[in-house]
């Protein structure tokens, strides 16, 4: 519990990643009370008129209108819920998989834990989003689906991580000593070794939740995001598809930048947490060497026998 | 003639909070040419410090605060960047400890040495490359070596590499900061060895930085014994030896083993060196001296010459 | 460690990653809900001796893996007689399957686009990594100052741009000053000579362009970290005391050192790169494998799907070795033998 306040109090005088939390946080704000600060409701079914489609910005539809006649701001609202949704539960099952096999691998090692890097190397090798698209499109659409496919596909580099890191944990004192007094392996796991890896899986935690939006909004975009459901790449999916010989910046853009706008939170969060939880070096041998001499002037102190000294 | 005047240098190291830790603290001291000193005390005593403080070769944090560095005449000190470069290695080399990642391990090692030839002297490829062999037979590695890669070299061999790439560009001064650490003591006799034969063949001077006083004593014409970041005492070999006056010089010979007297116990000093963010306000050896006075912890005792020679910061007795 | 024991250790892995593709490959367009393979013979599209052929070479109508009864039977030869096997069988041969859209062999649809996106990718990935690399270089050695922080923050957000996402931009910026869709103008062909070649060039800018900024950040990324340790090693002071200056040390010292790791990273990225080049392929409509990919998806042709699936994995496969290669012959301490 301690260190994660020191975490804390370091984090919050980082201002890259305090920024990172606002901006993470505002989308928050926005997917929570979206029923509250959505002019309109996308689901409902209204009557358009042809002048209505893909109507520019003004006062009535601050965002404009998509190619149904739509009001785009309301469905970017809403559409936060999606990707924050997808974002959450994918990243924390890769999370949780990459932990256990990480933390199995790890402190077992032998055949076993050889036997899951094999495994890691393997999906390594596999391109991503084109197994993504496979699976999808074999199995069909939908959030679950999709949360599943994503989050069974990004676990690996966190397994990877979780295991070196117990490598070297397993070796020091404080196990060595619980293993003398008795501890089983598992009592060892959760209490000894998986309380200093949580900060690292933390920071990786909140990369991998940018990772899963923008998977989502891939996948979605490709055209094999949940139909029943507005996200930010199924409104660029619609867009490209029907607006982009019109022109409609105010249908193709927003839902990108929304994308950009949270997954840059996450990631500046993320590398700060990085940071703080695993420092780099902050110097190196090539620096500008010019204030290594600072002689104070007249700071000559006393001591005898100056001069000749033999 | 002296040929490197150290006046009054001190060094600190900046922390993240500003704090400035007084890592040296006025260490003077004059090298002949053609004589050796040996820089003797515990890890952490500074003497890394001050050697990286004469090149200009201190880490990021570090700031040289005062003093002059004068190689014949000149202050280093008071040379731009470029200036300096020239004085590197070109007239003051420097061995460091630890030999193990000091040489570029996906470079061969005779384009190592060959490479800090070509920087100082206007010299091609191939003559470079003749030097380099010169300087691998002058320090007993075979030629064809030249063609590996650091980590095809024993220990004792890439310091000897590092050696003579020392004296790739001929220096005045060789600064060999503790040449024969993690060296089991086959090697380490070979390169002190090596290194007094470097000596008289090349009239060479050598600074020696080391907590062994043994080997101080068959390489340095002179000594130079600090403790936390100061000088406690600065004498001739002969005078450090026979009639040593400072209680930390004393104590260091007596943590030696003694050939001609085998049975004799070991002493070892109790107590830490002091750390450098809590100075004590007098003499810093005071904690751990045996001889202490009431003076001692309240002022600290300044760098006396008791006489021609022989230099001592101690409270004298009846103080 | 030894050079040939390396390669043979990381050949073998390759191969036998090979072989998991593959099955793995075989057991997804079968296994999951929706029998991809079944679909096929029932699709009206195909004519009856196109539907035959494929029953054929495919065993379609054998077991999928394993025949039990005829192995009760004693017949063991008779019991692999299945549709792995004649999968397996048909893919030494080169065979792919038919495609659902167009009805031509997927091998030959495959080997006609696959330059496309070849060069596609080798252009971005060559100038992301010369970029990348030079960028986190800089931002390495100048730690700690405003060009180091302006160069991670543009790294950083880069990072959280979807390629798709900054290829529409640069669409829009660029929609009539460069082509934005296609491989040439339509009608143009390559007998026009050079002036085709011109015009593809120019319908390369885009892609290219899209690719190249979005995998700059993970490459700057990772040099900055791999640099910051190069350059606080000790052999950097040594290079300082011998006199050499900043630019001499960072040339023949530091840059070597830096770039070995980058070898592994690129290999290893290679997975992502592909998936860039799918969604740019997509915005772009270049008629590559990407595209390709794309359209047998909307279109549920699933023979094309496998197959593209199946080149890109052995092409990222084969990468990664040759990544292997390239990095025990760098790096000296991987010794020859």
């Amino acid at each position: 519990m301690k260190q994660f306040k020191e975490i804390w109090r370091t984090f919050r005088r980082r201002p890259m990643g305090m920024l990172g939390a606002l901006l993470l946080l505002s989308v928050v704000f926005v997917a929570i009370f979206a029923p509250w600060l959505a002019p309109y409701d996308p689901k409902a079914a209204i009557a358009v008129k042809p002048e209505d489609l893909l109507t520019p910005p003004d006062a009535e539809h601050l965002l404009g209108r998509d190619d149904a006649g739509k009001d785009v701001l309301s469905q970017l609202i809403y559409g936060a819920r999606v990707s924050l949704t997808v974002g959450f539960a994918a990243s924390f099952m890769s999370m949780f998989i990459g932990t256990v096999v990480g933390l199995v691998s790890g402190y077992y090692g032998g055949r076993i834990g050889n036997a899951l890097m094999r495994l890691v190397d393997f999906l390594l090798v596999i391109p991503s989003l084109p197994l993504m698209l496979v699976f999808i499109s074999i199995w069909g659409r939908g959030l679950w689906k999709i949360i599943l496919v994503i989050g069974i596909l990004g676990w690996t580099f966190n397994a990877r991580l979780v295991r070196s890191q117990v490598l070297s944990i397993k070796e020091r004192q404080f196990v060595l000593r619980a293993r003398a007094l008795g501890a089983g392996h598992l009592r060892i796991i959760v209490r000894h070794v998986f309380p200093q890896v949580l900060p690292l899986i933390l920071a990786e935690a909140v990369l991998s939740i940018s990772d899963a939006i923008i998977a989502e909004s891939s996948l979605s975009f490709l055209g094999l995001g949940d139909p029943m459901l507005v996200s930010w790449g199924m409104m660029l999916n619609f867009a490209f598809e029907r607006a982009i010989s019109r022109m409609a910046w105010w249908f193709l853009l927003p839902p990108g930048f929304a994308i950009v706008w949270v997954s840059v939170g996450l990631i500046m969060m993320g590398n700060t947490l990085e940071e703080i939880v695993n420092p780099r070096l902050k110097t190196h041998h090539l620096f500008d060497p010019r204030c290594m001499v600072a002689r104070i002037a007249g700071a000559r102190p006393k001591v005898e026998a100056e001069g000749a000294m033999e | 003639m002296a040929i490197l005047q150290v006046r009054n240098l001190s060094v600190n190291y900046l922390t993240d909070d500003a704090t400035a830790l007084r890592a040296v603290e006025d260490v003077s001291f004059s090298l002949d040419q053609g004589r050796s000193l040996g820089l003797v005390g515990e890890s952490g005593c500074g003497k890394t410090t001050a050697m990286l403080g004469v090149l200009r070769l201190l880490p990021a944090e570090g700031r040289i605060v005062s003093g002059e560095v004068l190689y014949e005449g000149v202050d280093l000190l008071d040379l731009s960047e470029r200036e300096m470069r020239n004085y590197r290695w070109g007239k003051i080399a420097l061995v460091f400890q630890g030999a193990m990642n000091a040489l570029n391990p996906v470079r061969r090692v005779g384009d190592q040495i060959a490479e800090a030839i070509m920087i100082h002297e206007s010299v091609d490829k191939t003559a470079a490359r003749k030097r380099v062999g010169e300087l691998l037979d002058m320090v007993g590695i075979t030629r064809e070596m030249a063609g590996q890669y650091p980590h095809q070299y024993s220990g004792g061999m890439r310091q000897r590499a590092m050696i003579a790439m020392a004296l790739a560009c001929s220096p005045n001064i060789l600064i060999a900061d503790e040449p024969t650490t993690a060296l089991d003591v086959m090697i380490q006799a070979q390169i002190l060895d090596l290194l007094q034969n470097l000596q008289k063949e090349l009239e060479l001077s050598i600074i020696l930085v080391t907590h062994d006083l043994g080997m101080v004593a068959e390489i340095c014409d002179d000594v130079l014994v600090m403790y936390g970041g100061k000088t406690a005492e600065y004498a001739s070999v002969d005078l450090i030896y026979n009639e040593s006056l400072h209680p930390y010089t004393q104590r260091l010979l007596q943590a030696f083993p003694d050939v001609d007297n085998p049975t004799s116990t070991l002493a070892s000093i109790p107590g830490y060196p002091p750390p450098l963010d809590a100075l004590p306000p007098g003499c810093r050896f005071e904690p751990r001296c045996y001889c202490k006075k009431h003076i001692c912890a309240a002022e600290s005792p300044p760098l006396v010459a008791v006489k021609p020679g022989h230099y001592v910061a101690c409270h004298p007795d009846g103080g | 460690m030894q050079r040939s024991d390396y390669l043979i250790r990381r050949t073998f892995f390759a191969l036998a990653t090979l072989v998991a593709v593959v099955v793995f490959n075989f057991f997804l367009f079968r296994i999951l809900p929706g029998d991809p393979v079944k679909a096929i013979i029932r699709s009206p599209r195909l004519t009856t001796a196109a539907r035959e052929k494929l029953r054929v070479d495919f065993g379609l109508d054998k077991p999928i893996f394993f025949d039990g009864e005829r192995l009760r039977e004693g017949d063991v030869a008779g019991a692999f007689d299945t549709q792995f096997t004649a999968y397996v069988r048909a893919l030494l041969r080169g065979n792919l399957g038919i495609s659902f859209r167009s009805r031509r062999d997927v091998a030959e649809v495959l080997a006609e686009r696959v330059w496309r996106t070849v060069v596609l990718v080798a252009g971005a990935e060559t100038l992301a990594v010369v970029f990348g690399m030079a960028l986190g270089l800089v931002s390495a050695w100048r730690r700690g100052t405003r060009l180091e922080m302006t160069i991670l923050l543009w790294a950083l957000f880069s990072w959280g741009l979807p390629t798709f996402f900054l290829g529409i931009v640069l669409l829009l910026l660029a929609r009539g000053h460069l082509p934005v869709g296609g491989m040439v103008v339509p009608g143009l062909k390559p007998e026009a000579g050079l002036v085709y070649w011109v015009d593809v060039g120019r319908h390369l800018i885009l892609p290219t362009l899209t690719m190249t900024i979005i995998y700059t950040s993970s490459y700057v990324l990772i040099m900055r970290s791999t640099a910051v340790e190069v350059l606080s090693e000790d052999y950097i002071l040594t290079a300082k005391a011998k006199g050499l200056n900043t630019f001499q040390i960072l040339r023949d010292h530091a840059l070597k050192n830096a770039m070995l790791p980058m070898v592994t990273m690129v290999a290893l990225n290679l997975g992502y790169t592909v998936g860039g080049a799918i969604q740019v392929e997509t915005v772009f409509s270049w008629p590559g494998i990407g595209r390709l990919m794309y359209d047998a998806v909307q279109l549920r042709d699933y023979p094309v799907l496998q197959g593209v699936f199946l080149l890109l994995a052995v092409s990222v496969i084969a990468a990664n070795l040759l990544a292997d290669i390239l990095y025990s012959v760098l790096d000296p301490r991987v010794k020859p033998e």
